[in-house]
């Protein structure tokens, strides 16, 4: 059982409810496609509906809530990156952690393979790596049990490299202090309208691979007026890992 | 798909609330800001309800649309996702007050169990 959180590591999913439910159901048709429910459950029946008012999210932000905990009594600042996949995180990564060395360590998250991990750990920081399975996000537990293997010692800075994937990794906090949603170049402008909420949580945009935007035509005043509409609040900086350009003010963003 | 198991969460407390009734409706709450996709949460909810005490019961959906305060003129205002400007002064950096929720509000159970 794991000692932050009481689970039976790693999943705490566990269903209290007993499946040998022993009340009957009077319908014996089949409900094995789970569609047009339209029957009434003897019409008359009488009903009671009892209040609930809770969060599907409730354990997620326990969670969070632990690892924002112990971000603050380790002095560190934790940062959240999200993109599609192939935008450019794991290189902008590299950079970062080799210029913050030795202040700055990494959490990061695939379906499979450590390939990332061992990738950032040539920067020579540490690097978690978290490999989901079939999960298309992270969620805090899996962060708050990665965050066992860090060594806290001298650092300042966490990032936690989430899923390549725009739609499910904005639902769950992690405990971040900052989101950074990155968009390359090459993926077309219109992404931010067409994936309005991740880039509406997002406290930083990150446009990325600049060094490519003639090659591939990028409308960047279109993509700037887009991440506006959506993103109102974020800060948006552009940058290439490749050239060095705008890496400067990315560097500050961090430490401010 | 993270509707799965963010289903899977509603349906725990959903049953754990019934305290051994069988459910017959769940009414959920879902902000347009949750980053959930209402077809998705139906689709989990079929796959997942069969041999449980959730069995062939209704699942009732509320959309909420995105509830923002603006700083400037202090008007609160619901929008249309992707478009946040205030109403009254055209602001665009209103403070977020509601949208991201996926809250389960309330379940009907038969009377007499």
């Amino acid at each position: 059982m794991c000692d932050h959180c009481g689970c039976g590591h790693p999943h705490d999913h566990s269903h209290e409810h007993n499946h040998n439910h022993d009340h009957s159901h009077e319908h014996s048709h089949n409900h094995g496609d789970g569609h047009d429910h339209d029957h009434a459950h003897a019409p008359s029946e009488p009903m009671r509906t009892i209040d609930v008012r809770k969060s599907a999210m409730a354990q997620n932000q326990r969670h969070a809530d632990q690892n924002r905990g112990w971000f603050r009594a380790k002095g560190l600042t934790a940062f959240n990156l999200l993109s599609s996949p192939g935008a450019g995180k794991t290189a902008l990564l590299e950079a970062t952690l080799k210029h913050l060395l030795p202040h700055a360590a990494a959490i990061v998250g695939d379906l499979q393979t450590e390939n990332d991990a061992i990738r950032l750990r040539a920067s020579g920081a540490q690097a978690v790596q978290i490999t989901t399975g079939a999960t298309c996000h992270l969620d805090a537990h899996m962060v708050l049990h990665a965050l066992e293997k860090i060594t806290t010692d001298g650092l300042k800075f966490l990032f936690i490299e989430n899923v390549g994937n725009l739609v499910c990794p904005a639902s769950y906090d992690l405990g971040e202090h900052r989101r950074v949603v990155l968009l390359s170049v090459t993926e077309g402008e219109d992404k931010p309208l067409k994936y309005p909420v991740i880039f509406h949580h997002a406290d930083l945009v990150l446009i990325t691979k600049c060094d490519l935007a003639e090659a591939v035509g990028f409308q960047r005043e279109d993509a700037l007026k887009n991440i506006r509409q959506v993103a109102p609040r974020a800060k948006i900086l552009e940058l290439s890992v490749k050239t060095g350009a705008g890496m400067d003010a990315w560097f500050a963003w961090l430490a401010g | 798909m993270h509707e799965l198991s963010l289903m899977n969460n509603l349906l725990t407390d959903a049953i754990a609330a019934a305290n051994g009734a069988p459910l017959r409706a769940l009414k959920v709450r879902v902000g347009p800001l949750s980053g959930v996709v209402i077809e998705s949460l139906q689709f989990a909810f079929d796959a997942l309800t069969p041999g449980t005490p959730a069995e062939g019961a209704r699942l009732d959906i509320e959309e909420t649309a995105p509830l923002f305060h603006c700083p400037h003129c202090q008007t609160s205002y619901t929008t249309p996702v992707g478009n946040y400007q205030c109403p009254a002064c055209l602001a665009t950096d209103g403070e977020l007050r509601g949208g991201c929720e996926l809250d389960l509000i309330s379940i009907e159970v038969p009377d007499h169990v």
